[in-house]
């Protein structure tokens, strides 16, 4: 075992952006759950801005183009789920699943001329000074654009459910669809939004693998992140802050763990392998002991005559 | 993505059923454990399929079912291939070794093709190519290249296969290097870019120079390219995308030659089931051009290797080799049988860690 071939700067950078795809497709699906839709169509999502996101930052040469054209893109395939669930009133569940096998799909057609080609850089934002501030410089100040983007996103959520009017009705809305629609707020409108709100994020995230994390394209490249954020949300309880703390909860230990094998620490490696599920889903379920703070329309199909 | 070639599978050979040319071909199934564009394992073997579209024309049906999870999916998928009319079944993953054995029982007239097994029965063949040789070579080159003689190792699951290539490319890594030191990260799983990018920037920050690789994409390629100082080798494909640097050399499957045999095995009706083990002589491996980021003379050394294993001059397990744990396994000069490599469990002296088990 050798602990001291492990940089404690270099892991913390590297977890930093590991959680960052997850963030985005967590925190995107949270603000679709709060207005009352359950979209298991993240996995679909991620992956079509994936590649959304890279050709068009190959094409184009500038990779926060290709963010927007990732946003975009997931933005357009959760379109068909909100068309499916809040205008043709299909099952929330099954648009979902079939959302992510589509995805899956159209994205290994739109990505088979792009295998091997390498993406444009998307430049570390330069701070400057305090880039050379010790130990927390390098941790801190050594990230691209859309790694920062992600924690104000977490935040301006927050603060959007938490402190504005707008968040307020997105919650009403997810709480109880009839009392929001007696009060003369236009449920499938607000739930639309979120949903192509949450495909967006998604699409961001997605693109933050193949353009920052891996960076290239690969068929099916983000095998099943979609999926863990899913579960981040529910384990969150539906708390900003608190996803945020599990994603960085699970990027961190999955980094550990390659790094402790990597030092040959004598853990038997299964247990290494399953501790980021473990651990994160076990600090969250005890930090949410409290209630479970499911909005109370989740999956529930709403239509102004019922 | 999986449902859809099967879904397509399925209206394809009730529209068979119902003509009367049904009987005329020859409809092989594969089942694939990741998508055909990883670019490594899984396209090979499609490209393989290709190739036996292309030999025999119309008279062969091919379908593919790719990314299926080994274990009961796979199980699901190969007994919907054998209902749907298949005459032969390649499964081409070392997981789906028990489900091919279980849908074999049940279907006693449709042939399978198990890779990289050691389960047969007498519809069931096995086969697998020995990455051990071509692994032997890249050690070789690993060795004489790495400056830091740190070499990190991202290993799928402990398997003997994955133990077998971790050993050959020590042993040559050592012979050429007598410094070398392998840093070994399992990943547990065989396609996951974003796991394989993060084990191989992880090797890299601990000092690896020289990353190895028995998983299937090409992102630690991408990972060790962006790194900069660092050599890798294409895996299962030729990874040329990434030539001359970071990919310094690979290893190729080439199953088009042994899927075609087998193919018209069945049609001829002279299918018997078969282990089949071939290497760097028959051709089943090949070494991918070696770049000219490697010195002239290591080149020369590595193409050498290659020429005395393929023509059988050179074992890439001969003795004096011990385990572990110090204890003799080869003696001077003695090479190692097929038996012990196709279970190999254990590693070999001077590899630090231990297997999982």
């Amino acid at each position: 075992m050798d602990l001291s071939a492990i940089n404690p700067m270099l892991f913390v950078a590297g977890f930093l952006v590991a959680a960052t795809p997850l963030i985005f497709a967590a925190i995107g699906e949270l603000v679709a759950e709060k207005s009352g839709t359950l979209n298991l169509g993240v996995e679909g999502m991620m992956i079509t801005g994936a590649i959304c996101g890279f050709a068009v930052a190959v094409e184009s040469g500038s990779p926060l183009l290709g963010f927007a054209a990732a946003a975009l893109g997931g933005a357009a395939l959760s379109l068909l789920f909100a068309f499916l669930t809040q205008v043709t009133l299909a099952n929330q569940v099954a648009s979902g699943l079939a959302l992510t096998l589509f995805g899956l799909g159209l994205s290994s057609l739109l990505g088979q001329s792009y295998v091997g080609i390498k993406p444009p850089r998307l430049p570390d934002i330069d701070f400057g000074p305090l880039r050379e501030i010790p130990v927390i410089g390098p941790i801190l100040f050594t990230h691209d654009i859309i790694l920062y983007l992600g924690l104000v996103l977490v935040a301006a959520v927050w603060a959007m459910l938490k402190f504005t009017r707008a968040g307020l009705v997105l919650r009403a809305v997810g709480e109880s669809h009839d009392a929001a629609h007696a009060l003369g707020y236009p449920v499938k409108r607000i739930r639309t939004m979120a949903i192509l709100f949450g495909g967006a994020c998604a699409g961001v995230g997605g693109a933050y693998i193949s353009l920052i994390r891996v960076p290239q394209w690969t068929e099916g490249m983000t095998a099943g992140i979609g999926w863990i954020a899913l579960a981040l949300v529910v384990f969150a309880s539906w708390k900003p802050w608190r996803l945020l703390l599990g994603a960085y909860l699970f990027g961190g230990i999955t980094q550990l763990q390659l790094n402790l094998q990597g030092a040959g620490v004598a853990i038997p490696v299964e247990y290494l392998a399953m501790s980021p599920y473990v651990i994160t889903i076990v600090v969250l379920v005890i930090l949410s002991r409290d209630k479970s703070a499911a909005p109370a329309s989740l999956g529930r199909i709403f239509h102004a005559s019922s | 993505m999986n449902r859809r070639t099967l879904l397509a599978g399925a209206a394809v050979a009730l529209a068979l059923a119902t003509g009367a040319y049904a009987q005329d071909k020859t409809k092989v199934g594969f089942v694939y454990v990741g998508p055909i564009g990883d670019g490594g394992w899984t396209y090979e073997h499609d490209q393989a399929r290709l190739a036996v579209e292309e030999e025999f024309g119309d008279a062969v049906e091919t379908v593919y079912v790719e990314s299926v999870a080994e274990g009961p999916d796979s199980e699901r998928v190969m007994t919907q291939m054998a209902l749907d009319g298949a005459d032969l079944i390649f499964t081409t993953s070392f997981g789906y070794m028990d489900p091919t054995i279980n849908v074999a029982k049940k279907f006693p007239d449709v042939k399978f093709e198990h890779a990289t097994g050691y389960k047969r029965a007498d519809n069931v063949s096995t086969y697998s190519a020995r990455f051990y040789e071509g692994r032997a070579i890249q050690g070789h080159i690993a060795g004489k290249m790495t400056e830091s003689n740190i070499i990190g190792y991202i290993g799928s699951y402990p398997i003997p296969e994955v133990i077998r290539g971790i050993n050959s490319a020590f042993i040559h890594a050592k012979k050429a290097n007598p410094d070398v030191q392998f840093k070994i990260v399992w990943a547990y799983t065989w396609f996951d870019p974003a796991k394989e990018a993060d084990a191989a920037r992880t090797l890299i920050d601990q000092g690896a120079d020289v990353i190895l690789q028995h998983t299937d994409s090409t992102a630690p390629q991408a990972a060790a390219q962006e790194a900069g100082n660092v050599i890798t080798f294409g895996q299962a494909s030729d990874m040329a995308q990434y030539a001359p640097k970071p990919r310094v050399s690979s290893i190729i499957d080439n199953w088009a030659p042994y899927y075609i045999d087998r193919v018209k095995a069945v049609m001829d009706g002279t299918w018997e089931s078969t282990d089949t083990w071939d290497g760097i002589g028959p051709g089943m491996v090949g070494i991918g051009e070696i770049t000219d980021a490697v010195p002239a003379e290591v080149k020369e050394e590595a193409l050498a290797l290659k020429e005395q294993i393929a023509s059988g001059d050179y074992h890439p397990f001969t003795g004096p080799i011990n385990k572990q744990d110090g204890s003799a396994w080869l003696a001077d000069g003695e090479t190692a049988d097929d038996g012990t490599l196709a279970g190999m469990n254990f590693y070999v002296e001077g590899i630090e860690g231990d297997i999982p088990q």
